[in-house]
């Protein structure tokens, strides 16, 4: 990523709409976790325009089934804030490594881009940049097709979420977990690099037992950038 | 502070959390508009990047059943040799989904 073409960080709707139809398959399973999530939700009490309303606004699914476990006949608002804070954190990281890209944009399409920022969108238009494709239109368009499928599936959760019987014996659980890892595998690859990650990996552990719940993703990518940028790749 | 739940105070809570959800989704594109992007800075953000995955995925790896350990293996190894995500997840979810038959 040395050098920034300006043509990598284009919108326009043809490429946001070839973005929407590359992440439509993942899109796919996200609609079986909003099935799972919107039966959880039922079953914890929350009335059906709150948990449509929760899915279209807040979008972020492991977020949302922590507030979840905090959901009574009273929420109290601090740790409700700090875990939805704390889980939530990612995004920050992930603005920042898509600034390079997106400050070339005008600051209305730039905040209204990261509106739809989250796992799966960024890791594939991260990949498009790294390789020197443009991957404005996968984050814009990818982000609209997991946002409009996790609500498809939000809804569909309220009224059929009893008929997935047991969504773990399937491995619909791993989805997720198999993407991200497969955009980790399908990176760049170098001694460096793989050195940075067991630094991240490590500290991400180490937080995980000793540290606050959910700081681990933040703790663990901190040290992995940072090591990153005291140890530079030599410039080419 | 609590909130009670019936009525309006859902709908305030479920604000409250999307707010929180937008700040960290503007807060790092912000913050760095004040960051000259040097190439010390790159080379933070490109190191950064696939840490947050692996920081991410290790806990998950760690913790997880023996199916959800296979699996991942099963998605690394497919996708470095094909290359191609969606064999690679497809691959991870088939083991996953074979050993808890068992």
């Amino acid at each position: 990523m040395s050098d920034v073409n300006p043509p990598l960080h284009e919108l326009n709707p043809h490429n946001v709409w070839t973005g929407f139809k590359q992440l439509v398959p993942l899109s796919l399973f996200v609609v079986v976790f909003g099935v799972a999530f919107g039966l959880a939700a039922t079953q914890t009490g929350l009335d059906n325009p709150s948990i449509i309303a929760m899915s279209a606004l807040v979008f972020a699914g492991a977020s949302q089934f922590a507030s979840l476990e905090l959901w009574g006949a009273q929420v109290a608002l601090l740790p409700l804030v700090i875990t939805v804070f704390a889980i939530n954190a990612r995004h920050l990281l992930m603005g920042a490594t898509l600034y390079p890209w997106l400050r070339h944009l005008p600051p209305a399409k730039r905040y209204g881009v990261m509106l739809l920022v989250s796992d799966a969108n960024w890791a594939m238009s991260m990949q498009a940049f790294s390789r020197g494709e443009p991957g404005m239109g996968l984050l814009f368009g990818g982000g609209l097709a997991i946002w409009s499928f996790w609500i498809l599936g939000t809804w569909l959760g309220l009224y059929f979420g009893s008929a997935i019987q047991d969504p773990m014996s399937l491995g619909l659980d791993m989805v997720m977990s198999c993407f991200l890892l497969a955009m980790v595998a399908g990176g760049d690859k170098s001694l460096r690099l793989l050195i940075i990650w067991i630094v991240a990996a490590v500290a991400a552990l180490l937080a995980y037992w000793y540290l606050p719940a959910n700081s681990h993703v933040v703790v663990g990518a901190l040290a992995g950038g940072i090591l990153g940028a005291l140890w530079m790749e030599n410039k080419r | 502070m609590s909130i009670e739940t019936p009525g309006l105070g859902a709908l305030i809570i479920i604000l409250i959390m999307a707010a929180v959800t937008l700040a960290t989704r503007w807060g790092g594109v912000w913050v760095m508009s004040f960051v000259p992007i040097s190439y010390r800075v790159q080379q933070f953000i490109s190191a950064m990047s696939g840490s947050v995955l692996v920081a991410l995925l290790t806990p998950l790896a760690l913790n997880g059943d023996n199916g959800a350990r296979l699996g991942l293996l099963a998605t690394a190894i497919t996708m470095l040799l094909l290359k191609k995500p969606l064999p690679a997840i497809a691959a991870g979810i088939v083991v996953t989904a074979l050993f808890r038959q068992l």
